[in-house]
């Protein structure tokens, strides 16, 4: 089965797109015959049990890996055709991610880790500080700026992590079980952070999640099962 | 720039074997600077009025002595514009261990033949009318603590005098001073004549001579005159560049070049593989970062770039200390007080260890920085 839209505003388009990783002599088909399509400013959650594919949809929406076979196009460009460099840079103007253990660069403070994203960009210092600092304030941590990473809880950290992927303003928001290392109430402060870039400030998000408590908070859901998509999850 | 924050915080990851790995460098270049100054002692005494010397010495050896009417035979070779003569003293002040070296010569045609010599003309001149006065180079007078006007004595080793004694004094009539940085000032010279009155043996013998030749485009060819000269005679000449005189010379000790290389070789290498290994090190523990990196946008160029910044930013450090070490070292002298003739670390050689030190963070760098830009960023983001 496949989950269709309105092809109106839509942001991204996944067409027939199969996936298949080579282990040894070994083909293992991760995703097959997907068809998706997420309109501009969606807060889309995608669930499903581990194995099923979501992340690897999700590197594929990113520009981080490439299909086997189908399309991927995002804001009208087929990514699928992009390599290496052109792909780099594709991936710096219009995704932002977020990752379940933040990843934040250890030897950075959070102010520096933010930064990092506009490093790839010709502003200046004085213009990056200020992108910076909009969005350490967006995510409610000006005050945190010059701690290194040990020194913030982990919901901070992610928060942190959140600051990074949209200090570029990015076209797309990719985030892959942003809650999964939390508890509850760190939790949430990343869910409602994250509804609000959504609501206040139209940022598209495709989140992958398999706590419903978290794929609530989306505008929709769909459910990935052994690469299919389907309407309702799957036992 | 924009990037040296990443690169420094990087490298301060892991401070003790960042800094570990850094002393190792800088001890590699602090060897290096010190090896330098010591070959630049024994091989570089030559100064640029050397590309128009030649040196004669007997054909069999260096000890055995020649005719000191050969002088005037060479003036009249073509193409030799003056000659001159020493002999090799061996004599000893005090103590065997303070060594220097002690010559007889002619004082006006010595002089003539080594303007980089800085003698006074007062100083000259009570040369020439004290029959034992002698000539210290000042690093010598510094370190006996010799003032003009001083007696010295000085036991030979090979000449005894006519009374059978081996003790010969001197007066010190003054202190010549190097024109050029690596004109040596160790030696002491005294008149040829008042040694060769006085000494039981080996009257009119000397030890070498030294020619000036009128065009250096022909030095070769003078020399070739030289040898044939006395070809055939008691006393065979074997006549060479003053540059390859003093490079035998050195290497009668064991060739200086071939050793101080094979050293620093050996130390270049284990650095290589300390380095090296500590840069690996460093990438393989963060190349869940590095996907991190490739994720947000940073291309394989820039990602190559990164880890070779930070091998090349340790080893340049290293080597800008190490070198500034050495510096600092060498420049109080010479360590073996007074056995080297001069002790210097050379600008070109510093130069040459900074290529070094570049040429290390790009060698220790380039397999783990190609590893990292390699990383397929999926399969790294995977591992975190």
């Amino acid at each position: 089965m496949s989950e269709q839209q309105g092809a109106a505003g839509t942001l991204v388009d996944i067409s027939g797109v199969e996936k298949v990783f080579h282990r040894g002599s070994e083909d293992i088909l991760v995703l097959r015959d997907l068809h998706l399509q997420v309109p501009a400013g969606e807060f889309l959650a995608l669930m499903g049990p581990s194995g099923s594919g979501k992340s690897t949809l999700l590197n594929l929406i990113g520009g981080l890996d490439h299909p086997t076979k189908g399309s991927v196009t995002i804001a009208g460009e087929r990514i699928d055709q992009l390599r290496d460099r052109r792909l780099a840079a594709w991936r710096a103007r219009h995704i932002g991610f977020v990752f379940q253990l933040y990843n934040l660069l250890p030897v950075l403070t959070a102010e520096r880790n933010v930064e990092l994203p506009l490093l790839l960009t010709h502003l200046s210092r004085a213009e990056r500080k200020r992108h910076v600092d909009t969005a350490l304030e967006a995510v409610g941590l000006s005050h945190r700026a010059q701690h290194y990473p040990r020194q913030l809880s982990g919901g901070e950290q992610q928060r942190v992590g959140i600051a990074r992927g949209i200090v570029t303003d990015p076209t797309l928001l990719l985030c892959d079980e942003p809650t999964g290392d939390l508890d509850r109430k760190a939790g949430d402060e990343v869910l409602n952070l994250l509804q609000a870039l959504n609501r206040e400030h139209g940022k598209t998000i495709i989140m992958v999640t398999h706590d419903p408590h978290a794929s609530a908070r989306a505008s929709r859901t769909v459910f990935l099962n052994k690469g299919q998509l389907t309407r309702e999850p799957q036992n | 720039m924009r990037f040296l924050h990443l690169v420094w915080g990087n490298l301060r990851r892991k401070k003790t074997r960042t800094v570990l790995t850094l002393l190792s460098i800088v001890v590699a270049f602090v060897l290096f600077g010190f090896l330098s100054a010591i070959r630049q002692a024994l091989t570089g005494g030559v100064s640029l009025e050397g590309a128009n010397r030649l040196i004669v010495r007997h054909k069999v050896s260096i000890i055995q002595l020649l005719p000191v009417d050969y002088k005037r035979r060479m003036e009249k070779i073509p193409g030799v514009a003056a000659v001159t003569h020493q002999t090799w003293f061996g004599g000893i002040y005090q103590d065997p261990k303070n060594f220097f070296m002690q010559n007889p010569v002619i004082p006006e045609d010595f002089l003539a033949m080594h303007p980089e010599m800085i003698l006074p003309a007062a100083q000259k001149q009570a040369w020439l009318q004290t029959r034992t006065g002698a000539v210290v180079g000042r690093k010598t007078a510094e370190r006996f603590g010799w003032r003009v006007g001083d007696k010295v004595p000085i036991q030979s080793t090979i000449w005894a005098k006519k009374d059978g004694s081996f003790l010969w004094e001197f007066d010190i009539v003054g202190i010549y001073d190097g024109r050029d940085k690596n004109t040596d000032t160790t030696p002491f010279f005294f008149r040829y004549d008042y040694f060769d009155e006085a000494r039981r043996s080996g009257t009119g013998l000397v030890g070498w001579y030294t020619i000036r030749v009128k065009d250096s485009s022909k030095a070769a060819e003078v020399a070739n005159l030289v040898d044939a000269e006395f070809e055939n005679s008691s006393a065979e000449t074997k006549t060479e560049a003053e540059g390859a005189f003093v490079q035998a010379w050195a290497k009668q000790v064991g060739d200086i070049a071939l050793i101080t290389a094979s050293i620093l070789g050996a130390v270049f290498f284990t650095i290589l593989l300390v380095t090296g290994n500590t840069i690996a090190q460093s990438v393989r523990e963060r190349t869940g970062e590095i996907g991190v990196l490739k994720a947000i946008g940073f291309t394989n160029g820039q990602v190559l770039g990164l880890v070779l910044a930070e091998s090349c930013v340790l080893s340049v450090l290293g080597g800008v200390v190490g070198l500034g070490v050495a510096w600092l070292l060498t420049s109080r002298g010479d360590p073996t007080g007074g056995l080297l003739p001069l002790f210097f670390f050379p600008a070109g050689d510093l130069a040459a260890g900074l290529a070094i030190a570049v040429a290390l963070g790009v060698v220790t760098g380039i397999f783990p920085a190609l590893q990292a830009m390699r990383l397929r960023v999926a399969d790294s983001l995977r591992r975190i």
